[in-house]
């Protein structure tokens, strides 16, 4: 997601050079109406995956639990939306301030300043701060999947709030910003295309953080919980891969060569980590399981969505299918250890958003090797591209860890981020919702 | 050989449940059930509180040879009621049961309890 520079076409170079020089009035810069509506529909595509994820994981907790799960990604769309008008793009692509931790620009306080603003690649600043805004929703809402099934309302609310302002926006910068540190590392910066350090990496890590102090269910493992719905999850499952096309074709922030690069990867890796998902439970346990085909298509389009803008369609396959291997096994570790990670975030986000962060190194295509090569002015080697994958993946997972320990601490002991046993033995939805997620009558 | 027919908050499942076999009352079929008593539980539809008249509740039958009888209901009542029950707590019904067959053995009587 190169914000401004990589991906400004010459034409609409030489357009706008022309009319700074004439007029240099900077509002003049022509639309790219052509981008501009492909990043519109990715805009509503990202935010279609909220909804997606609703039902992915309310169908995956028990029945008193349902509508709970299900407002903890609304309840994002929410909380996160305002937090974004009001500050969150002016932290994460603001100027660097306090040494660069995160970005401000007065400017883009309440967005006031970009009422106008068409940015270098055509599109208004408006699309590109909503579509960037719509990451910063999903990105709390994955780290609901961890402690799903156990959390208070409000204490959630307040949590989300605070990681997304001290984790997610400081991330986002030092990734994505044209001035963030991660983003200028070695010799292209870390490839980080759609989010794999700043959207899975740190909801996962976070997710376990806070799973792991928060503790486990009561009840587990010993008492079997099982899923209300898996129906729904497999329409949420559905969702998230349609709109992943959004969120990972979206992220060239343009309508051209590179979006289609983006889009085929994305395709590849989802197919690819489902099937051998589904070839691995087939084997290991003799059934293929419809979860685990959701699971294998998550694991999939997480892996890719860093890598989406610089490997081949062969390498998305590799990477997908890899992802799905890794993940299987870490969720069967994870039920060895025995902690409490309710909807498999870290299984499935972190460790698919390393191994994607990390194993794209292998499967960059030629040409971006040779602009790195051009912009460090010697040979760059997968070797030297490795190094700095793995310096941003510690960074995020270090700095994503540590931060969340402390708002969790912080939430749980002022207004209490844990449910109480009385309140989690009733559920979710009569504790802090007064709601029934399904008919009223004898329900299932 | 009675049948045990114990009507129960929803949420006090598990507990009941937990209690249930640490009594080594292992043997139990547990359905959803919906149905009038004196509690009023309110609930919130659109910013309106509404009290459904039909309350859900959880229902589990028990079969037990005579000599159980007592810790079963006592082991219920203790779970299901809490340290202060309050109404909506449920109630426990005991029938005479005529006979028992275990499909599989073709057992019958006591024995196939």
């Amino acid at each position: 997601m190169r914000k401004r520079k990589t991906f400004v076409s010459l034409a609409t170079f030489v357009a706008v050079m022309s009319v700074h020089l004439t007029a240099l009035a900077e509002q003049t810069k022509p639309v790219d109406s052509g981008a501009t509506s492909w990043m519109l529909t990715s805009t509503a595509l990202v935010l279609l995956m909220i909804p997606g994820l609703a039902m992915f994981y309310g169908g995956l907790v028990r029945t008193k639990n349902v509508m709970g799960t299900m407002m903890h990604s609304f309840a994002a769309m929410g909380i996160m939306s305002v937090l974004w008008v009001i500050c969150g793009y002016a932290m994460s692509f603001g100027s660097n301030i306090l040494g660069g931790w995160f970005g401000w620009n007065p400017d883009y306080f309440m967005l006031a300043g970009i009422d106008e603003t068409i940015m270098d690649a055509g599109v208004p600043e408006y699309v590109f701060a909503m579509f960037q805004g719509k990451f910063a929703i999903i990105t709390p809402a994955l780290i609901a999947g961890a402690f799903a099934e156990r959390v208070a309302f409000k204490g959630y609310c307040l949590f989300i709030a605070l990681w997304g302002t001290l984790v997610y926006n400081p991330l986002c910068h030092w990734v994505w910003a044209e001035d963030g540190f991660l983003f200028n590392m070695g010799a292209a910066g870390a490839i980080d295309f759609a989010g794999g350090t700043v959207v899975h990496i740190s909801a996962g890590v976070s997710g376990l953080i806070a799973a792991i102090i928060l503790g486990a269910r009561r009840g587990h493992p010993e008492a079997s919980m099982q899923p209300n719905n898996l129906v729904m999850t497999m329409m949420g499952a559905g969702l998230l891969w349609v709109g992943w096309f959004g969120f990972n074709a979206g992220s060239s922030i343009t309508s051209g060569l590179s979006t289609a690069q983006a889009l085929t990867a994305t395709q590849a890796a989802a197919a690819s980590g489902a099937l051998i998902w589904l070839i691995l439970e087939g084997w290991h346990q003799g059934k293929a399981t419809g979860l685990g085909f959701a699971s294998g298509i998550l694991a999939g389009l997480v892996a890719v969505t860093p890598a989406a803008g610089v490997v081949k369609p062969g390498g998305a396959l590799a990477l997908g299918a890899l992802a799905a291997v890794i993940c299987y096994l870490g969720i069967s570790v994870k039920n060895r250890l025995g902690y409490d990670d309710t909807l498999d975030v870290f299984g499935i986000h972190g460790l698919g958003g390393i191994v994607g962060a990390i194993f794209l190194t292998f499967f960059i295509r030629d040409s971006w090797m040779a602009e790195a090569a051009a912009a460090a002015g010697r040979s760059w080697s997968v070797t030297d591209q490795l190094m700095v994958q793995l310096s941003a993946v510690g960074i995020a997972i270090v700095y994503a860890g540590i931060v969340t320990a402390g708002i969790v601490f912080l939430v749980d002991k002022t207004v209490g981020l844990r449910a109480s046993d009385d309140e989690e033995m009733s559920g979710l939805d009569p504790s802090y919702h007064g709601e029934r997620g399904y008919g009223m009558l004898n329900a299932g | 050989m009675k049948l045990i027919t114990a009507i129960i908050r929803e949420e006090m499942l598990d507990q009941v449940r937990e209690a249930l076999i640490a009594a080594k009352i292992e043997r139990i079929t547990v359905c959803r059930v919906s149905g009038h008593g004196n509690q009023k539980t309110e609930r919130v539809y659109r910013g309106t509180k509404v009290i459904p008249n039909l309350i859900p509740k959880v229902r589990m039958d028990i079969a037990v040879n005579d000599p159980l009888v007592e810790i079963t209901c006592d082991t219920i009542i203790d779970a299901a009621g809490g340290e202060n029950p309050e109404i909506g707590a449920g109630k426990i019904f005991i029938t005479n049961l005529e006979g028992c067959i275990r499909i599989r053995t073709r057992e019958q009587g006591e024995q196939a309890m």
